[in-house]
């Protein structure tokens, strides 16, 4: 079992470490799985984090930066102040566990409908939107020389990539050919300034307790290119979660998001920001399409995934919204 | 001609049973699953009774637009090809409008509950 390998493993980094107990998995594909477990020390129970991918899954997908540099990236957040894990330790061929990497826990939510209603986070709800543009800011500042290496993305390379999924979907649309002009017509060109763009960072994926953000996750999606990518991303209606009238993660407003990120000292650029959230918007919808194939072709033949496919019209009304609104 | 009861009716009667008689029984993840389960049944539902008058009405728009006739799925694929060759955009009469009523009758059978749909039909209403 997995608590006899983690056991040797953390025997040998962890000093004092004496064993681990509870291991369970949280998530996964075949190719990559979250545990979480607790090693076992004099000093008290350490939470920790398991992300790997097991033998034989070596090879990330294509847009994937890779575990190697999920955990470089993490523990460079971590460094700068950005709410990250720790990363305790990457994995070796001797840990017998595969590639990836062990965390530190970080205690708090990610379900972002319980994070929109739950009275424990009533009193930090208001003060997300600008925390997010703070976190947003520090991100977009890690320094470049120190990154590992990344895929190097532009609009009108994502655009090109998005058209190749949807066009092999075979799925004819209207609305997602008028927003792929749209955004072909609107493209700003390369951004003046490069930097890491998260590229996956949205309510759902951020861990938050009473005080606020706590961590940051899935960095998998990670690249090199418009900041302002990360701006529009996190105001995408479907990570509103039904509060519409907050675009930042149903939040709080672009304002405020914008305040924060200015505090923090660095530039916004409006009009990029709603390109990106319209690209956005599409991408999730060409996701869901991805969804419907997967489970045609199998291998998961979910009915969760069967049903994300009939979610890709949402996507559609929220295009319509962005592009044709109708009079108010 | 088939026999009755009709698909709409048959596919009711079993979304109502998982709901009241199995949805008390179970817990956890399974439960999860029973809920996606009945939602599966309820867009069916929503589906056999609403499509056929919304693809006519879609048909209706989609020949006026494009001045041919065939299948709701053709003139889609017409439709769609014409906006990304760029000889129909939003500016052309009409153009906006069939979209938005399709996806209104998209959103009804898929997710009537979304919050955007449910703000815009207020608007129609």
């Amino acid at each position: 079992m997995i608590e006899a390998q983690l056991s040797r493993s953390v025997a040998r980094w962890c000093e004092g470490a004496t064993g681990v107990t509870g291991a369970a998995k949280l998530s996964g594909g075949a190719s990559q799985e979250t545990w979480r477990f607790d090693i076992v020390h004099p000093d008290g129970p350490i939470g920790a984090i398991l992300r790997r991918s097991p033998k034989g899954y070596g090879a990330a997908p294509t847009r994937a930066a890779g575990l190697g540099a999920e955990a470089q990236l993490m523990q460079l957040a971590y460094e700068a102040g950005v709410p990250s894990p720790r990363v305790m330790h990457v994995l070796t061929a001797v840990d017998d566990l595969g590639t990836g990497f062990i965390m530190q826990r970080v205690e708090g939510e990610t379900i972002a409908r319980k994070i929109l209603r739950d009275d424990e986070f009533a009193a930090v709800r208001p003060h997300l939107a600008r925390q997010i543009g703070g976190v947003l800011a520090g991100l977009h500042r890690l320094p470049l020389d120190k990154l590992p290496e990344l895929r190097r993305m532009t609009a009108a390379k994502e655009i090109a990539e998005f058209e190749r999924d949807y066009r092999s979907l075979n799925w004819p649309k209207p609305v997602f050919e008028l927003a792929l002009r749209w955004l072909r017509d609107n493209d700003p060109g390369p951004s003046a300034e490069e930097t890491l763009v998260h590229g996956d960072f949205r309510n759902g994926n951020l861990i938050i307790g009473a005080d606020g953000v706590r961590a940051v996750l899935d960095w998998e999606l990670a690249h090199l290119g418009d900041p302002m990518e990360d701006l529009g991303w996190v105001c995408v209606n479907s990570w509103r979660f039904g509060e519409i009238d907050k675009p930042v993660g149903g939040f709080g407003s672009r304002e405020e998001l914008f305040a924060g990120y200015a505090a923090a000292g660095r530039k916004v650029d409006p009009a990029r920001v709603k390109f990106w959230e319209v690209m956005g918007t599409l991408r999730w919808g060409i996701m869901c399409g991805g969804m419907m194939q997967r489970f045609r072709e199998g291998p998961d033949h979910s009915m969760e995934r069967a049903m994300i496919g009939r979610r890709a019209s949402e996507t559609e009304i929220d295009l319509l919204r962005l592009l044709a609104p109708r009079g108010s | 001609m088939q026999d009755e009861p009709t698909p709409v009716e048959l596919t009711k009667s079993v979304a109502d049973f998982l709901r009241s008689d199995i949805t008390p029984l179970i817990s956890g993840h399974q439960a999860f699953k029973l809920r996606v389960a009945i939602n599966i049944l309820d867009l069916v539902t929503r589906q056999l009774t609403q499509e056929q008058g919304s693809d006519a009405e879609e048909v209706e728009r989609l020949r006026a637009l494009l001045g041919i006739d065939g299948s709701v799925t053709d003139l889609n694929r017409t439709l769609a090809d014409r906006i990304a060759r760029g000889e129909l955009n939003l500016a052309t009469p009409g153009l906006a409008e069939h979209l938005w009523a399709t996806t209104m009758d998209k959103l009804a059978v898929d997710q009537p509950n979304y919050a955007s749909y449910k703000r815009e039909l207020s608007r129609d209403g």
